[in-house]
């Protein structure tokens, strides 16, 4: 498990017998090709990106022209489309990423903190239970709950898919109980010696070793929610839009300005690759998490 | 509901109880908010969902008509090509998926100067929210105006009409798909990092060259956890919606035929998958009872899959104490 919360590392260790010459010749050719073909693939994987920043600041006959680079650079484009339109899409994609996000929390942290600490009959059939639902489309169930959520009402809005995050996340849970079982169980034991209660040992002891982890789950939210194109589309009516629907419908509005559709969605990308420079690690060590390990 | 409100009292309120019983009330007010979302919004759905399958319902008038929508399902074509699309999709994009994912991974092993930077770089597009990411593709391969046809224009390389024509656009998904690699690479990576060191260091000494080295040690070792990104990737691909959904809208507002936006699946029903003719019956037709029966279909592939899923995780649950 260390190993896998620690990944950045490279696993250097020079070799340490000398291999023979035609080894070395064979080993510098090796190195260039590997380098050569990162380099390239690196290019690959920026390539759509650079364009889009590029497409974005062009005038709106350039982008038609098929020019890679822009004649004169318009700023203003990023303005232009933050018209009321975009403003309430980032409005409601806040509210529910945000919202979202703290909810799941709320209720997944615990359940997580049960299925990982607590002894009891039925344990492993929950666990079970977690990741089949963590792994089922969501698309099985969708008919019932909006004939459900139409008798309350409450489609047209977020809430459908905001409210049932209060009873758990079951990919949330399955990633911190992946998590928790890694903390060695001494520390709960010595808290609960000294008499504080489940609620407390949690609370003041457990949860403040876990928090690489639950940073990893809140981000993983945020960003589901912020990229969820699927649910808003079944429940949300367009003043409850958030940007992913948004963005979306963009093109056909503005009449094929490629630019303007470019400036918008990259202020759709733009907090995700801040928060990802920022919070680099805790990304890669939740994916990581996801993985078979025990 | 009444567990719910037990959560909040902490469990040393009832002294009279024995400690095993007051155990027991703590692990259920733990667990008591997944307990209700499990009953609310899986199993009651789930049900609600076999039973609505029997009927014809659009949100006022409920009807029981038997066996009436399975029977539909046998002549819908529409239905069957979905199928087809999305069971392309798990054919060709997962399995390459895996590879390229493998081929990147063990590419961030060998190098180690930039490597985190480079490892970045290989990672950002997986977390690009899929709708901007499809728009950005639909633009830059677009042959009319794309920046890319530009580039392969000069080089003289033959450029196809991708998401505009119904024998690219699958391929065009797939591409998008490899460019958002980094779930899959990461998991790789963390696997190959793994590796014992010495094992390599032996095999050299032993003569073994590069790829020997990678067929018999490097490969067993990864082998379960290749496994994992297989399975993973083919339910996640059985739910491919909207990048297939966002493609076709976009590319479909750009060519200028009136008319093509109603139909899903531009070009030509090429992207139209699974989900999202079940979206459509559901959500524009309102032929709920008939969604359900797909959504139905789904539920028998998936959970197919999701059983061999549980049999890798079996291993541990058994093994930690």
């Amino acid at each position: 498990m260390t190993s896998v919360l620690t990944p950045a590392r490279a696993p250097a260790a020079p070799a340490r017998r000398r291999p023979p010459d035609g080894a070395r010749g064979r080993r510098t050719l090796l190195w260039i090709a590997t380098h050569s073909i990162a380099i390239a693939l690196a290019l690959m994987f920026a390539a759509p990106l650079v364009f889009m920043f590029l497409t974005a600041v062009m005038s709106d006959e350039q982008t038609l022209s098929g020019d890679l680079w822009p004649t004169d650079w318009r700023w203003g484009n990023f303005a232009e489309v933050m018209t009321g339109d975009m403003a309430r899409w980032l409005g409601n994609s806040l509210l529910y990423a945000g919202l979202g996000t703290v909810f799941m929390l709320v209720s997944s942290v615990p359940a997580a903190y049960a299925l990982a600490r607590f002894r009891f009959r039925g344990r492993k059939p929950a666990f079970v239970l977690v990741i089949t639902m963590m792994m089922l489309p969501p698309q099985i169930t969708v008919v019932p709950l909006y004939i459900v959520w139409a008798r309350l009402e409450l489609t047209g809005t977020l809430w459908p898919l905001i409210l049932p995050l209060l009873f758990g996340d079951a990919f949330s849970i399955f990633l911190l109980r992946q998590f928790l079982v890694t903390i060695p169980k001494d520390y709960a034991d010595a808290a609960r010696v000294d008499g504080c209660g489940e609620f407390a040992t949690m609370v003041r002891v457990v949860l403040p070793m876990a928090r690489p982890a639950i940073a990893a789950v809140a981000l993983f939210q945020f960003f589901y929610c912020w990229n969820d194109y699927y649910g808003p589309l079944v429940y949300a009516k367009p003043e409850a839009w958030p940007l992913a629907v948004g963005i979306a419908t963009f093109r056909a509005a503005h009449n094929v300005e490629w630019n303007l559709t470019m400036a918008a969605t990259l202020l759709t990308v733009l907090p995700v690759i801040v928060v990802f420079f920022l919070a680099q690690r805790v990304f890669i060590q939740g994916i990581t998490l996801t993985g078979v390990k025990g | 509901m009444a567990a719910v409100t037990a959560s909040t009292a902490p469990a040393g309120r009832a002294p009279r109880l024995t400690a095993r019983s007051r155990r027991r009330l703590s692990v259920l007010a733990f667990l008591a908010p997944w307990l209700v979302g499990f009953a609310m919004f899986f199993a009651y759905p789930l049900v609600a969902t076999v039973y609505f399958s029997f009927t014809r319902y659009d949100l006022f008038t409920l009807e029981y008509t038997g066996l009436t929508n399975y029977r539909f399902l046998l002549g819908d074509e529409d239905a069957w090509r979905a199928m087809g699309n999305t069971l392309w999709l798990v054919a060709v994009m997962v399995p390459l998926r895996v590879l390229f994912g493998l081929g990147a991974a063990q590419l961030l092993v060998h190098v180690k100067r930039g490597g985190s930077l480079l490892r970045s770089v290989f990672y950002l597009p997986y977390l690009v929210p899929p709708v901007a990411a499809t728009v950005a593709f639909v633009f830059v391969f677009n042959p009319g105006t794309g920046p890319l046809h530009t580039l392969t224009e000069a080089v003289g390389l033959p450029w196809p009409d991708w998401f505009n024509d119904p024998s690219w656009s699958k391929p065009g998904l797939t591409l998008l798909g490899l460019w958002a690699v980094g779930d899959v690479m990461v998991i790789l990576l963390a696997a190959l990092l793994d590796v014992p060191r010495p094992l390599y260091e032996a095999a050299e000494i032993d003569g073994a060259g590069p790829w020997q080295r990678f067929r018999h040690i490097t490969l067993p070792t990864v082998a379960p956890v290749l496994a994992f990104a297989a399975v993973t990737g083919v339910i996640q691909t059985l739910q491919y919606f909207t990048q297939a959904m966002v493609a076709g809208k976009v590319a479909a507002g750009q060519s200028d035929q009136p008319g093509t936006q109603t139909a899903p699946g531009y070009p030509d029903g090429s992207t139209l998958t699974f989900p999202q003719w079940l979206y459509d019956e559901g959500f524009r037709q309102f032929n709920m009872g008939y969604a359900c029966v797909l959504a139905l279909v789904l539920f028998a592939v998936a959970m197919l899959f999701t059983m061999v899923l549980l049999r890798q995780f079996h291993a541990f649950a058994d093994g930690e104490a």
